[in-house]
């Protein structure tokens, strides 16, 4: 594993691992019982794809998959923003899943096909899960979106806020140029317009309107993170902080 | 257990039974299941109804307490065995709302009396988890015990119950010896990781003693429930059980029980032990447990929050029906 493959396997990890984190926090509370199950199997989901990730990430310099999770401040985190968001209600929840998984399945589709045959084999996986993923975040945008007036609003609200923070994940920077040339990783531009076609087609049967500006939100890759990534890893690393010789 | 205080009456003696209720009650002796469609005495579906929801509306309760430390569960592993653990407890709520559903009653009816305090949960649930060893204990000794006064009731007279159980008692065995995996882990850890697994099992203990509910020496009629086979063990042969399988897996683990009366007697092959403090045990039941505020207050939030979700998708079925029926 070269550092750019590292470098990029951490971006996908922590992507996974920080969502998968925020859907933790609903289990227990959800609006149904089902949908406790339902969206705990999607955090279950993206947690397995976090070590898998991130045992790959840390392979080389003999790093695990714990150790990176548990052990990184917040500034060598490598996430999108968009997936450190806090919960809101449970409409922005559904819709900062549906913004993520109609990029995710894209992004997974083709890993699945790179030259690097341990980014292809997680990918594949991962691939699997998404599509299912995908499917169910997209029927509730679109139930909730065409509910009620309130669940119209709450949806409406919910895009208006998250737009700002789905531009990031389109952006390209030199590495992933780089691994692009190399066939690795897909360009990140190259993701923009399938993910376009599908939830522009979500959000108009959902009667749901997006945002007209393209205004970006950035940062995450480089680690320049919101101020709710800090209080995130400070619940999740407590222990592995407080305890540190202490194995669990 | 978890369904601690459901009261019925005596049992009925054959002469004053109904043809009916003699027909019903030579079934069951005869070791047959009741099903939904058939005749049940109306004391019979009460006393299930209250049975069973009590014991769902716990499986629900008991994710919060869990749940309160999957946000700082301290390995990738031991957060994923977390999530599905709590998982697993909201898949028994539901097998069991069914189970309940099939009295004639809805779920939405049982979760509004849990709510407004007409029905119960286990006083277990309203205890806090304070360290990440009591996510251990609670495992070891909760799902031990429930699965105590289980394992039995997989032969219980009514059909839909008797299944529920069958299901839900292969997965309180894998969160039972999951939770004894994370607390050994601890007992043979740092000082400061012992000292968490014994103040875990100082706490939760006693609590754990109270789940089989009040001893048979009070006036709680089961008699009538045991004719029925809704109930096959009385409360202090299953507290017994547990503690003589209980006991020795603290020994192992380097661990005290908090009782200073605990000894085994030779004579009885089982151990003697100190009763729970049944004060607290009704203080708890009444609703001065010292979280039974925040865990109704936390179902309550759920529900409440929820409702414009729930409302939305229903809107949204209608409306999807009525389009299929215009276009056919
Ligand atoms: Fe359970
Ligand atoms: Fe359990």
């Amino acid at each position: 594993m070269t550092d750019d493959r590292c470098e990029y396997a951490l971006r996908l990890g922590d992507n996974a691992l920080i969502l998968s984190h925020r859907l933790s926090e609903w289990c227990g509370h959800a609006p149904a019982l089902e949908e406790d199950i339902a969206l705990t199997n999607v955090a279950l989901d993206l947690l397995g794809q976090a070590q898998l990730w991130l045992e790959l990430a840390g392979a080389r310099e003999g790093r695990s998959a714990d150790d990176l999770a548990y052990r990184r401040d917040a500034g060598a985190f490598r996430n999108a923003l968009l997936v450190e968001r806090p919960n809101g209600d449970y409409g922005h929840t559904l819709m900062r899943q549906y913004l993520f998984d109609a990029w995710h399945i894209e992004a997974l589709s083709a890993l699945s096909r790179s030259r690097d045959a341990g980014f292809a084999e997680i990918a594949a996986k991962a691939e699997k899960e998404a599509a299912y993923h995908v499917e169910r975040s997209a029927e509730l945008v679109v139930a909730l979106g065409d509910g009620t007036h309130e669940s119209h609003a709450r949806m409406q609200a919910a895009l208006d806020a998250l737009w700002p923070y789905a531009g990031e994940l389109f952006l390209g920077d030199a590495l992933d140029a780089r691994l692009a040339a190399e066939g690795v990783v897909p360009a990140a531009t190259s993701l923009r317009a399938a993910w376009d076609a599908s939830t522009g087609a979500v959000f108009a049967q959902a009667t749901l309107t997006p945002p007209a500006s393209a205004f970006a939100h950035k940062g995450g890759r480089a680690g320049r993170h919101s101020e709710a990534l800090g209080p995130l890893l400070a619940q999740m690393q407590f222990l592995q902080r407080a305890y540190p010789d202490a194995t669990w | 257990m978890y369904a601690q205080l459901v009261k019925t009456s005596r049992a009925k003696a054959p002469e004053e039974m109904s043809e009916q209720e003699r027909a019903f009650q030579a079934r069951i002796d005869r070791g047959e299941k009741i099903e939904p469609k058939e005749w049940m005495p109306e004391e019979y579906r009460r006393t299930l109804i209250r049975q069973i929801g009590q014991h769902a509306h716990s499986e629900i309760v008991g994710q919060l307490p869990e749940g309160n430390w999957i946000t700082r569960a301290p390995t990738l592993q031991r957060k994923a065995i977390l999530l599905a653990k709590v998982q697993d407890e909201a898949g028994h709520g539901l097998y069991l709302y069914c189970a309940a559903e099939t009295l004639g009653i809805s779920r939405d009816e049982l979760i509004a009396m849990l709510h407004s305090g007409k029905m119960k949960y286990s006083s277990i649930f309203n205890y806090p988890t304070l360290t990440w060893a009591d996510i251990g204990a609670v495992g070891w000794l909760v799902d031990g015990a429930a699965i105590m006064n289980q394992v039995p009731l997989q032969r219980c007279s009514y059909g839909p119950y008797a299944r529920a159980m069958v299901r839900i008692c292969k997965e309180e065995s894998f969160h039972q010896r999951q939770g004894y995996d994370l607390i050994s882990k601890m007992a043979r850890g740092t000082p400061e990781q012992k000292a968490m697994a014994q103040d875990a099992l100082n706490r939760f203990w006693y609590p754990s003693l109270m789940m089989f509910g009040p001893s048979d020496k009070e006036s709680v009629h089961s008699a009538q429930s045991m004719a029925w086979r809704i109930k096959i063990n009385t409360n202090d042969e299953l507290r017994q059980k547990f503690v003589d399988q209980t006991v020795p897996q603290a020994h192992y683990l380097g661990l005290t029980v908090p009782d200073d009366k605990l000894a085994w007697n030779e004579d009885k092959r089982a151990y003697d032990f100190s009763e729970p403090d049944w004060e607290e045990f009704y203080a708890v039941v009444r609703g001065d447990g010292p979280c039974n505020r925040d865990r109704l207050g936390a179902r309550v939030k759920a529900w409440e929050d929820g409702a414009w979700f729930r409302d939305g998708l229903a809107a949204h079925a209608a409306k999807t029906r009525g389009a299929k029926m215009a276009a056919e």
